[in-house]
């Protein structure tokens, strides 16, 4: 099988999405208000502490409200049941039957999923943050650049998780209790709601003994500048070891679960 | 009159039948309640963070801050539970199901509002009550008739706001299809901007949670009547009186939306 089934996946993926126009305007305004709630949330937070919470000031904090609203839907926090379905009706096993790697081709159209969401449901966001509080940006392009690869790393990461989660179908009856209790964690501990260095040390280790953090707050740290030089670059890695471990899990899961899998005719 | 009453034996029986079939499946249920108490307690997790940080917040402490999350979440979950599934009609709508709604002799929307309930969004309930009652005398408030009906008024307001709000949103269907986002916005929206204190927004946003979208009227302003405090410049605290008052246009708004939205639908003659 040619390795050019990837990228055509990936295509795919990105005009399925593109199909999808009123949803997406409409997510981009739901995207938009959550994001200026949580803008006046946080810039409150800090003012209420005397101008800096753990690093933020005011426009970092507004940033990452802004930033986080217009990722969450490329990095897609919350789950999506599409492969458990497919596991409950039988028709993972189509994709188990397919020259490609199922894994693999997933990933593929889920990146061409976030690449055609960035712009449609970031730029609103963005826009509306930078007319409204103003944004604080990367000063030069390295910051950009590491900023981009942190975030293709936090689409991975994130689909990575979605799809071992997914797999529990092969156990399961109803996955729909487990993927509630996923979206619940992954809201928290990737710092959609508040970034992961406000939390109490507590809760701030539980987040780092996860990789829920290398989805949102990762990317957003970088694209922030909250972390810059040396400290960006071992995010990064950070998120880049993540990744092979999620991974590994979901093939680990998939093996396991496809020797369960029973399926009738033909 | 006795047609009325037949009408309301017919409502009761669908949603008894739909109750019994939540309960049929216990593991299922207690896995779908739980998760909800999960989705509370996140939410909680924002209030937790952000005073972990700071004393005061938009001028209220801590314990009336939690009375705003508990009253928001309140009712909201209540909201969730009685119409929240109204935003399945996209999927009435392709399947062709809402044709065979439309044949029976009963309105629409309440048969739509009663085709489901969702017992399980209780867990998200049981959170913001569990936080009410722990908040309430930390905050200072003291148990008294006033107190009660201010609390009543503005659980049964807040969640008639937010009934309506739903009822909108689903209305908005008719004309989206592929529009749940879109409710996002104004039923998730809203609640997410009822939960936290409205004088953090800016002046604009607030006046928007106020006067079209009456966020600030479900949580933050009864908490700052029970609490004794006087909102920032624009929002009184007498206001938090008012809470039913502040359903009542959203519910019109909501109504005609729906109307409109039903004369629009043609079936595709299933």
């Amino acid at each position: 099988m040619p390795v050019t089934a990837y990228p055509a996946l990936a295509a795919a993926g990105f005009r399925r999405y593109s199909a999808y126009r009123a949803a997406t305007a409409a997510g981009a305004l739901a995207n938009t208000v959550f994001g200026a709630v949580k803008a006046a949330v946080l810039t409150g937070t800090v003012v209420a502490a005397g101008g800096s919470v753990a690093g933020y000031g005011v426009a970092q904090a507004a940033t990452f409200a802004w930033l986080s609203q217009a990722l969450l839907a490329p990095v897609s926090v919350f789950a999506d049941d599409r492969l458990a379905r497919r596991v409950r009706t039988g028709d993972v096993a189509v994709d188990l039957a397919r020259p490609v790697d199922p894994q693999l081709a997933a990933w593929a159209d889920d990146l061409g999923r976030a690449a055609f969401q960035l712009l449609p449901r970031g730029l609103p966001p963005l826009l509306v943050g930078a007319l409204t509080t103003g944004l604080v940006l990367p000063p030069e392009p390295a910051g950009y650049l590491l900023g981009c690869a942190s975030l293709v790393l936090g689409v991975s990461v994130s689909f990575a998780l979605r799809w071992a989660v997914n797999l529990t179908a092969f156990w399961l009856i109803d996955v729909r209790g487990v993927l509630l209790l996923y979206t619940v964690c992954a809201t928290v501990l990737t710092g959609l709601a508040v970034p992961v260095a406000w939390f109490p040390p507590w809760l701030a280790a539980l987040a780092a003994a996860t990789p829920f953090p290398s989805v949102l707050q990762a990317p957003a740290d970088v694209f922030t500048g909250v972390v810059t030089g040396a400290a960006a670059l071992r995010v990064v890695a950070v998120q880049t070891a993540w990744l092979v471990v999620v991974l590994a899990a979901g093939r680990l899961l998939l093996a396991a679960g496809s020797r369960r899998l029973v399926v009738q005719g033909g | 009159m006795a047609e009325r009453r037949a009408d309301l034996a017919a409502y009761r029986a669908v949603l008894a039948s739909r109750a019994r079939a939540q309960l049929t499946y216990r593991t299922s249920f207690a896995a779908d309640v739980l998760a909800n108490v999960g989705v509370g307690i996140s939410e909680l997790a924002t209030v937790y963070v952000v005073f972990w940080r700071v004393d005061t917040l938009g001028g209220l402490d801590v314990w009336s801050a939690c009375l705003v999350f508990a009253l928001a979440n309140l009712a909201f979950a209540l909201a969730d539970l009685l119409v929240g599934h109204v935003d399945e009609l996209p999927r009435h709508v392709r399947e062709g199901t809402l044709d065979a709604f439309l044949l029976r002799p009963l309105p629409l929307l309440g048969q739509l509002a009663t085709s489901e309930v969702s017992l399980r969004r209780l867990g998200r309930a049981g959170v913001a009550l569990a936080v009410l009652v722990v908040a309430l005398p930390r905050a200072g408030v003291e148990p008294s008739a006033a107190t009660l009906a201010l609390l009543g008024g503005s659980v049964l307001g807040g969640t008639a706001v937010f009934c309506a709000l739903f009822v909108a949103a689903g209305a908005l269907q008719f004309w989206l299809l592929e529009g749940r986002e879109a409710a996002n916005s104004f039923t998730y929206g809203g609640a997410n901007a009822a939960q936290h204190p409205a004088s953090l927004y800016p002046g604009p946003l607030r006046w928007v949670f106020t006067y079209v979208v009456p966020a600030s009227f479900v949580a933050y302003l009864p908490v700052l009547a029970l609490t004794g405090r006087t909102g920032p410049a624009g929002l009184p605290s007498w206001l938090g009186w008012c809470t039913p008052l502040a359903a009542v246009p959203v519910w019109a708004a909501a109504l005609l939306l729906w109307r409109a939205g039903v004369r629009r639908y043609t079936g595709a003659g299933s």
